[in-house]
């Protein structure tokens, strides 16, 4: 009971009352992203999916870079400069909507932009981040190879020095956004250790071939990028990463917003099979009437506001400042597991429309596979936690 | 040129709407409640004009406390500041009172050149309120305009009609109420929303604007709402199945209802 003795009534959509949390204004961001999904992607995604493409994609990076979407957690530089807790809603939002869609804005916000933001040079900043908050250039990040996932620090691309230029060789895989990007940002060998390069698309040498054949995440684009003799000068070198301090500063960035992403393609799945169960009727009343039912909502409602709580405490120690790696990979290990528990579920309620992309049940399922091995696999944050714990780390000697 | 835009919070036209068994008002707290979609159409065409011809927009609004939200609404989409008539006294107001508090409010204002509204709400549908503030204000009344321009010193719409589209032009200053065609609304940007926070809103009461709280509210309305009812659940229509006659089975059915 509050002062006034009224009670707030019981939301199913949000059972815990966690939108009580966020303030007017995170709602009022929570609603722009909402709608824009509604208007430009909902009603078409689903066909997307099918034929496996994203069309208009720079029309639609135009409409999220109006919004302020694209590196909206950055300072400066025409970005909006929002809180961490903020730009969680906003992927939030968008993963509801398809966890492709928020794929082109982690990789453009969390990866391409944040490592420009944050270990580029002045000129590398004014040059690409407010034409990539806008929407106006769309950016990629290459640093898993062909052979070398987990373990990038055994990575074969490779950058010589010849005069005062680089020249890059090698290959990326599984690139986002790599053949619609206008510039990427490569991570490669160096005599000095790892380092990082700003790559415009056009540089002779460079070609980012698109990976079909994919039944995940078929409403992005996802790209293996050729590095062929690419010469670029030194100031396409990020002057501030030696090491691989600098790309995983990126990862965990984007891994952030998964954690939030996450519970919003969960959440997208539960709504659907609470939806679905009340208006189909089996055995003379709606599905929803059945204790088999009921559990399984109960179950779900249950995993994904756990996950929004964790999603929500995450957010707000790191803006508090407090936020750690091994705190990330708990959030990410144990939202994206959930959300696939989640997906499977609603699957199961919804019957063979379970499987129809009448519904966005089986694409955010399929998506979730994507989800849960990118960005660092379930296993490889199970060893950061464990490492943590036991201060023996288990993946290298 | 300074520009009013008249927004309204309504329910949500997605939740169940209902109106209380004692008064016949409308029950504000069974919906959610959302800046009407047509005021956000008539913010947008405010703002484009402003970007147009430079100058200020202004966001009017009576309505309870809680209507504040729609105003912050309009407020994160661009609109400058905004007047929030708020008063107990207006609870159960009509359309007439309406227009009256708000030219009162309007009339607050310095030097407005034009006034925009939708052409009607979503919740009550009278459609009445826009011509009567202009009459009210003795201000030429432009309505259900589907385009509008303005140069700063007349403004010149496409009114459409069930009799067909019409040019109507006037001097500033004047009102235009705008239907769903005249734009694609603008989702307020994350910028938006944070400069919201700091826009001015002045609060005013009935006496504020210049009335007495004996002119506005339920007690005083010139029209009166004697009962209402809920609308009946649509019924199964009629199936024709066509064995040669099914032509002439549905014109039977359309005289019968006297459509034809």
């Amino acid at each position: 009971m509050n002062a006034s003795g009224t009670r707030p009534e019981f939301d199913p959509y949000d059972p815990l009352g966690i939108d009580g949390e966020l303030s007017t204004e995170q709602l009022a961001i929570r609603d722009s992203v909402r709608a824009l999904c509604r208007d430009h992607v909902t009603p078409y995604v689903g066909d997307w999916f099918e034929r496996g493409e994203l069309p208009g994609i720079r029309d639609l990076a135009r409409e999220l870079g109006k919004l302020g979407v694209l590196g909206m957690h950055l300072q400066g530089y025409g970005c909006a400069g929002m809180s961490a807790v903020d730009y969680g809603v906003a992927c939030e939002e968008l993963e509801a909507c398809d966890s492709g869609l928020r794929s082109l804005v982690s990789v453009q916000g969390s990866l391409a932009m944040f490592a420009i933001w944050r270990w580029g040079s002045e000129e590398h900043k004014q040059q690409w981040l407010p034409k990539m908050a806008a929407g106006e250039a769309i950016g990629c990040f290459g640093l898993t190879e062909p052979d070398h996932g987990s373990d990038p620090a055994s990575m074969r691309t490779w950058a010589r020095r010849d005069g005062s230029d680089w020249v890059l060789n090698g290959r990326k895989m599984w690139i986002t956004n790599g053949s619609v990007a206008d510039v990427a940002v490569v991570w490669a060998r160096t005599d000095e250790g790892v380092r990082g390069f700003v790559v415009p698309t056009d540089t002779p040498g460079f070609s980012a071939p698109e990976i079909t054949q994919k039944l995940s995440l078929r409403a992005s684009v996802t790209s293996e990028l050729v590095l062929d003799e690419v010469r670029v000068p030194d100031e396409a070198a990020l002057p501030e990463a030696v090491g691989l301090r600098g790309p995983l500063s990126c990862l965990n960035e984007a891994r952030y917003g998964i954690v939030w992403g996450a519970t919003g393609a969960a959440r997208n799945c539960l709504e659907a099979a609470l939806d679905y169960s009340r208006s189909r009727e089996q055995f003379g009343k709606p599905i929803a009437g059945f204790q088999l039912t009921q559990s399984k909502l109960a179950d779900m409602a249950v995993r994904v506001n756990n996950g929004r709580l964790l999603a929500l405490h995450l957010g707000r120690r790191k803006d508090a400042g407090t936020l750690l790696p091994q705190q990330v990979s708990f959030g990410k290990l144990d939202n994206v597991r959930g959300a696939l528990e989640v997906a499977r579920t609603a699957r199961t309620v919804l019957g063979a429309n379970g499987i129809s992309l009448e519904y966005p049940v089986i694409r955010h399922m399929t998506n979730l596979e994507s989800v849960l091995t990118y960005e660092g696999t379930g296993e490889m944050h199970a060893l950061t936690i464990g490492q943590a714990m036991t201060g023996i780390p288990a993946f290298r000697d | 040129m300074n520009i009013v835009v008249l927004v309204k919070q309504v329910p949500d036209t997605w939740s169940e709407r209902k109106l209380s068994d004692a008064d016949h008002t409308l029950d504000r707290a069974s919906a959610d409640a959302v800046l009407d979609e047509i005021n956000e159409r008539a913010v947008e065409e405010a703002l484009l004009a402003k970007e147009a011809q430079g100058g200020e927009v202004t966001v009017v609004c009576m309505g309870p406390e809680r209507a504040n939200e729609a105003i912050r609404k309009a407020l994160s989409m661009g609109a400058d500041s905004a007047v929030h008539v708020s008063d107990e006294a207006l609870h159960g107001s009509d359309a007439v009172q309406t227009a009256r508090t708000l030219a009162a409010a309007i009339g607050t204002l310095e030097s407005v050149d034009l006034v925009i509204a939708g052409n009607e709400s979503t919740d009550g549908r009278a459609g009445a309120v826009p011509a009567m503030v202009a009459e009210l204000l003795g201000w030429p009344q432009l309505t259900y305009a589907r385009k509008l321009d303005t140069d700063g010193q007349s403004v010149s719409i496409e009114r459409e009609s069930d009799a067909g589209v019409a040019t109507v032009e006037a001097n500033l200053p004047a009102l235009v109420s705008v239907t769903e065609k005249i734009n694609e609304p603008r989702y307020p940007s994350f910028k938006g929303i944070m400069a919201a926070k700091k826009k001015p809103v002045s609060t005013l009461s009935v006496a504020d604007v210049g009335l007495s709280a004996d002119e506005v509210g339920l007690g005083s309305a010139p029209t009166q709402v004697v009962s209402s009812a809920p609308a009946p659940p649509k019924e199964a229509g009629v199936k024709v199945t066509d064995e040669g006659e099914g032509g002439v089975q549905i014109v039977e059915f359309l005289s019968g209802q006297k459509l034809v």
